[in-house]
């Protein structure tokens, strides 16, 4: 048999996978390993299998992807901290034939955009949340955000996150299951949390996704809203393959993976 | 024998030497050069070429989308 040579193997066409043309050709500014490149590439290569591009409106948050608007070639507002699935809610009832997704952090979805991302999802909106979970407030430096684990060390929690003194008067409070929080409500159509650390994770993350916009794009009632629970490695001060780990062991057991809502029917496990 | 052969072409300047696409490598294709790239990183490259049999699982895990993966039937 001849020898097939690299040369042979690279032509154009043999190409399988490479990033999708929604995105720019700026290099991400996020940190080596860092969850949030993986997720906007998901959302841009559902976004263009699906072939609505060209009516899509993303609202960025305030956090590590404030500048989330300079990566996707697709119209893009910026939010006040926190206040995306409001701005959202607002260009969706303007436009209802485009398609509108929030991205949002734990720090600006479940600390202080709380009251926006509750009364959304009881509105019913018919949008897509996208909810990036990592335990930690990644752009001010690494302070505690509502959903840091029990234990966890962090800027503002510098002996681990304790949710009460030992004599039980409150302290730091719990870890916040906002994605449990928010399926118990009428108007969540499809409540789902995924993760990005493995090949396996990617593709289960890029179903939930494209479901998650396929159930908007056919006018479906109801908000759309995926965790996904990804990794801070700066700010966890690990390696970003340790960090993967870490979020194996230990994320993962407070935060299961998996569909906690599907067509207003909350899935019993 | 192998049915399938792959290749993958790592945008050096852009790679970031995170490792994730090593872990994710069902082949172990994958290691970090001791080389640097324009930014200080030790960039990703292809140390076992014969073994790759391009399923993109490097591909789809990298945060920043340098990798482009090739795959040809034997």
């Amino acid at each position: 048999m001849a020898e097939i040579t690299l040369q042979d193997i690279i032509q154009p066409e043999n190409l399988v996978y490479e990033k999708s043309k929604l995105l720019t050709e700026k290099p991400f500014h996020y940190c080596p390993g860092c969850g949030h490149g993986t997720v906007h590439r998901i959302i841009a290569e559902v976004l263009e299998e699906l072939g609505v591009d060209d009516r899509t409106i993303g609202v960025s948050p305030v956090g590590c992807a404030v500048m989330a608007y300079d990566y996707f070639d697709v119209d893009f507002v910026e939010a006040a901290h926190g206040r995306a699935p409001a701005c959202a809610t607002g260009i969706k009832r303007v436009w209802p034939d485009k398609v509108v997704f929030s991205y949002q952090g734990d720090g600006d979805l479940a600390a202080i955009g709380t009251c926006e991302t509750i009364h959304t999802c009881n509105r019913g909106e018919n949008i897509t949340m996208i909810f990036v979970n990592n335990g930690i407030y990644g752009m001010t430096g690494g302070q505690m955000a509502p959903t840091t684990l029990v234990g966890m060390k962090t800027a503002t929690t510098p002996y681990g996150r304790m949710p009460q003194w030992p004599d039980g008067t409150p302290n730091n409070g719990f870890p916040l299951q906002i994605t449990q929080l928010l399926a118990q409500l009428p108007g969540t159509r499809y409540v789902t949390r995924q993760a990005v650390f493995s090949a396996a994770a990617v593709r289960n993350c890029k179903k939930a996704i494209k479901k998650a916009f396929q159930n908007q794009i056919e006018n479906k009632n109801g908000v759309n809203f995926v965790e996904i629970v990804s990794n801070c490695n700066s700010n966890w001060k690990m390696s970003a393959v340790d960090a993967n780990k870490w979020l194996q062991d230990n994320m993962l057991p407070v935060y299961p993976l998996g569909d906690l809502k599907d067509n207003f029917e909350l899935i019993k496990k | 024998m192998a049915k399938f052969r792959g290749a993958i072409v790592v945008d050096i300047e852009r790679c970031k030497g995170c490792g994730v696409c090593i872990t994710a490598c069902p082949c172990k294709v994958i290691e970090l050069a001791k080389e640097v790239n324009g930014k200080g990183y030790n960039y990703a490259f292809m140390a076992n070429p014969e073994a790759c049999i391009g399923c993109a699982s490097c591909g789809i895990t990298c945060p920043d989308g340098v990798i482009k993966v090739y795959k040809k039937a034997l």
